[in-house]
């Protein structure tokens, strides 16, 4: 491990930390904008992250221990997870020792722990939130794992690193698969970050509600912690969308004169993917939470194409 | 493999794509709209392997689909749909997640059925052919799942794209007198489906097929 790998894997994770309340501010002025409403400025999250850090964590007189840790290790496995996503630079020391299967496996973990926390004080809202959110995932991951074993296919590793390699670096060849798979991983990705055909990410007390049921009880810096976490999710979820299916101009390894490059590309490629989501969340309708499965099956079987597509058309290629 | 082949092969996968996003439709309006994608997609494919192989006819079964499959029959589709005000939501025989499951299953079948075939063929576009069968069988599928009239018969023209393209894929196209031939076929049969909607709904009040059910000689 040189001291300059490393330094490109601190750079990227400390980008993706302070980063992520941007894109989701850039996205709610998107979809401000597209409601014709001014909106509250792109940096609105930060302030409320400001707000909430400095006010006291009040908590439930039954709440465990788990419920105070809750908030740290959601949170942390979150940053380990940014630091798997080659985002600026393929070189990353970290993703060595993970693929991309351990990532679903640390996304599920913060997972587990946020529907046992909102269990935890025993609240109708944070039980059924816990529900939903268990209900929503075990669809979603099965389809995310699929849509991972697309790329991994084509580029014979289930390293991020090695696939964004092999899709950016070699010589260009169209995949018709991976049509599939970005279908599917966008569908994933409105289910798995509470986007709206699944959740409504701007909804309080409201019986439809999933993620915001879950933390209804947090407060304080525990809920900053949390809406932090959350929204360094969409950063991960992004990133990897844009390694799987946009990864031109992700630097290769010990390519120090392409970062800046690749800090350019990467701006403007979450830029126009927030904007595509508030597009997508302001053009469509929330589904029933019975439609759910519907929604997720059809990702999951849409990844299960792309997989057979690709057997049938790289097969004799 | 050439970059036409890896173009036709993209646009096979969207075809595939398009297929199921029909399996998986609630709406008969939203049905035409995907209909009419499908046409662009096959006129595309079409488009591109005319340049790549340099077969004149292919140019002209292009401009052919997209006229009668991108604007005529979308355009008659949508004139029936407000004619009959339909715009309620089709009845499935089964749910979707189960038709899309079945679906898989016949896209495994078909491209299980396709490989010797397609090694036969010394086409760019071969591996396509497939997918062509897939969208087939998906369409026939699609006819068979769906209550109304309208969707089954947007289910039967999305099945004669499948062929069509099952035919590009595999022999660069038919003779022309035989694609001019089926292309009218195709207009006339949509003109004949039209009358005989207004038809079923004068003696049902519905354009639900399961009503023939009840007909008896008098």
């Amino acid at each position: 491990m040189s001291p300059g790998d490393l330094f490109q894997q601190v750079l990227e994770v400390v980008i993706a930390v302070f980063i992520a309340p941007l894109l989701v501010g850039w996205v709610n002025q998107c979809r401000a904008w597209l409601q014709n409403r001014t909106g509250a400025g792109i940096w609105q999250p930060y302030q409320v992250l400001h707000k909430l850090f400095r006010k006291d964590a009040v908590v439930a007189h039954n709440a465990s221990g788990l419920f105070r840790v809750t908030p740290y290790i959601v949170f942390a496995s979150m940053v380990l997870a940014a630091s798997l996503v080659p985002m600026l630079a393929t070189a990353l020391p970290f993703a060595a020792a993970a693929d991309v299967i351990a990532l679903v496996g640390l996304l599920a973990l913060a997972r587990v722990f946020m529907a046992l926390a909102a269990m935890d004080v025993g609240t109708a809202f944070g039980s059924f939130g816990a529900r939903r959110e268990m209900l929503v995932a075990a669809l979603a991951e099965p389809a995310l794992l699929m849509v991972f074993f697309m790329p991994a296919l084509i580029a014979r590793s289930t390293s991020l690193g090695t696939i964004v390699e092999a899709l950016a670096h070699r010589p260009f060849v169209l995949h018709p698969s991976l049509a599939f798979a970005a279908v599917a991983f966008v569908m994933v990705l409105l289910a798995e970050n509470a986007r709206i055909p699944i959740d409504n990410p701007t909804t309080h007390l409201e019986l439809t509600m999933i993620h915001e049921a879950m933390i209804l009880e947090y407060s304080g810096r525990h809920l900053a912690l949390m809406e932090w976490a959350h929204a360094l999710k969409l950063v991960i979820y992004s990133t990897i969308g844009i390694a799987l299916f946009l990864p031109w101009g992700i630097a290769e390894a010990g390519d120090w004169p392409g970062l800046p490059l690749a800090v350019l590309a990467i701006t403007l490629k979450l830029l126009a993917g927030g904007a595509a989501l508030a597009v997508v969340e302001s053009v469509s309708a929330k589904l029933r939470i019975f439609r759910a499965p519907e929604f997720l099956a059809s990702a999951f079987l849409f990844a299960v194409l792309g997989v057979l597509t690709h057997l049938l058309l790289a097969g004799r290629a | 493999m050439s970059l036409a082949g890896q173009i036709v092969n993209l646009i096979a996968a969207l075809l595939l794509l398009v297929s199921f996003a029909m399996l998986s439709q609630r709406r008969v309006r939203d049905l035409v709209d995907l209909f009419m994608i499908q046409g662009a997609l096959l006129a595309a494919a079409t488009l591109v392997t005319a340049v790549a192989t340099g077969q004149s006819h292919l140019y002209y079964s292009a401009a052919l689909t997209v006229a009668l499959k991108v604007i005529v029959l979308p355009l008659i589709l949508r004139r029936v749909l407000r004619r009959l005000a339909l715009e309620t939501d089709v009845e499935l025989l089964i749910n979707i997640p189960t038709t899309m499951l079945v679906g898989i299953a016949l896209v495994v079948v078909a491209f299980n059925m396709a490989v010797p075939i397609s090694q036969l063929a010394g086409t760019i576009t071969r591996g396509a052919l497939g997918i062509a069968l897939a969208c087939v069988l998906l369409a026939f599928l699609m006819m068979i799942t769906r209550r109304k009239a309208l969707a089954q018969v947007v289910g039967f023209l999305s099945m004669e794209n499948g062929l069509f393209f099952a035919a590009t894929s595999v022999t660069y196209g038919m003779p022309m007198v035989v694609e001019l031939g089926i292309a009218l076929d195709v207009l006339v049969g949509t003109f004949v489906f039209g009358v005989f909607f207004f038809r079923i709904r004068e003696t049902f009040d519905s354009l639900d097929t399961s009503h023939f059910e009840k007909l008896k000689d008098r």
